[in-house]
């Protein structure tokens, strides 16, 4: 028997080891090639994903609203592209810098939101009842996936960042 | 006789007048199904280098009763912490706290 590869490792100088599958790395290639498809052709005005990703600041007041989306809304878009192709470009690296690590933290995160409102789940537990579709359970394997490769990616980042232990959940 | 333009009342185009001045503002993070709870603590904590106990509790209020006040500040200060949330992720916005 052996124990249970760590996805990530943190090295003595600091970087982060990579030991994803080769399939994995695939997959997370193709889905950030997907998420730069949407980020350069579609808007959150139509897209409700992409409305995830860009919240109103101003819920309550468009005009507000449209004046932050003027002075802030490139930087947003450009900040997400730019840390997905890091990603991208670094999916086969076996060791990351702190730069790229924090870029697939947050590139892992936006692919989840993305994929958590395409398959509108809605409960923090995770549990939401998927009819009996089959791409929409594969979509949910994923999700949950994406979620696991997220959480061990910040655990290497920062060790400290568990969850507290005396967490009052419902 | 001048040539410079008359004073008038500039219509408030944009309605950054229209809000009361004195009145501090606030940022808000509601929950959402989606960010990881460690996440959203980690975030607290790089964003606004909090201690680790306090984003805790933040994410905690956010978790638990739906919604946090995590920066308050002058205007141009809250936009840029709201913007620097919706980078990470985060579902934020910001109100007068009225």
């Amino acid at each position: 028997m052996r124990p249970v590869p760590e996805l990530f490792t943190r090295n003595e100088g600091g970087g982060i080891g990579t030991r994803l599958h080769r399939q994995l790395r695939l997959t997370l290639a193709d889905l950030c090639d997907q998420l730069e498809h949407l980020l350069t052709t579609e808007h959150a005005s139509s897209d409700p994903a992409l409305a995830r990703l860009s919240p109103a600041a101003y819920p309550d007041d468009p005009i507000q609203e449209l004046e932050f989306e003027r002075l802030l809304g490139d930087e947003l878009t450009t900040g997400r592209l730019s840390s997905l192709r890091a990603m991208r470009e670094s999916v086969n690296e076996p060791v990351l810098d702190e730069d790229l690590s924090l870029a697939w933290l947050r590139t892992l995160n936006d692919l989840r939101l993305v994929l958590g409102t395409r398959l509108g789940v809605t409960q923090d537990d995770g549990q939401d009842h998927l009819e009996d579709d089959a791409p929409m359970a594969a979509g949910f394997d994923l999700y949950v996936l994406l979620g696991h490769v997220q959480q061990e990616l910040l655990l290497a980042i920062d060790p400290d960042a568990r969850e507290p232990e005396d967490l009052d959940l419902e | 006789m001048s040539i410079a333009p008359a004073e008038v009342d500039r219509p408030d185009v944009a309605g950054r007048d229209a809000t009361a001045p004195d009145v501090p503002w606030v940022v808000i993070v509601w929950n959402d199904p989606v960010n990881l709870m460690t996440y959203v603590t980690w975030v607290f904590q790089r964003l606004f280098g909090f201690p680790r106990a306090h984003a805790t509790k933040l994410m905690l209020d956010v978790h638990l009763r739906g919604r946090a006040v995590v920066a308050s500040g002058p205007r141009e200060r809250c936009e840029s912490d709201v913007a620097r949330l919706h980078a990470y992720g985060l579902w934020a916005t910001m109100q007068q706290d009225r």
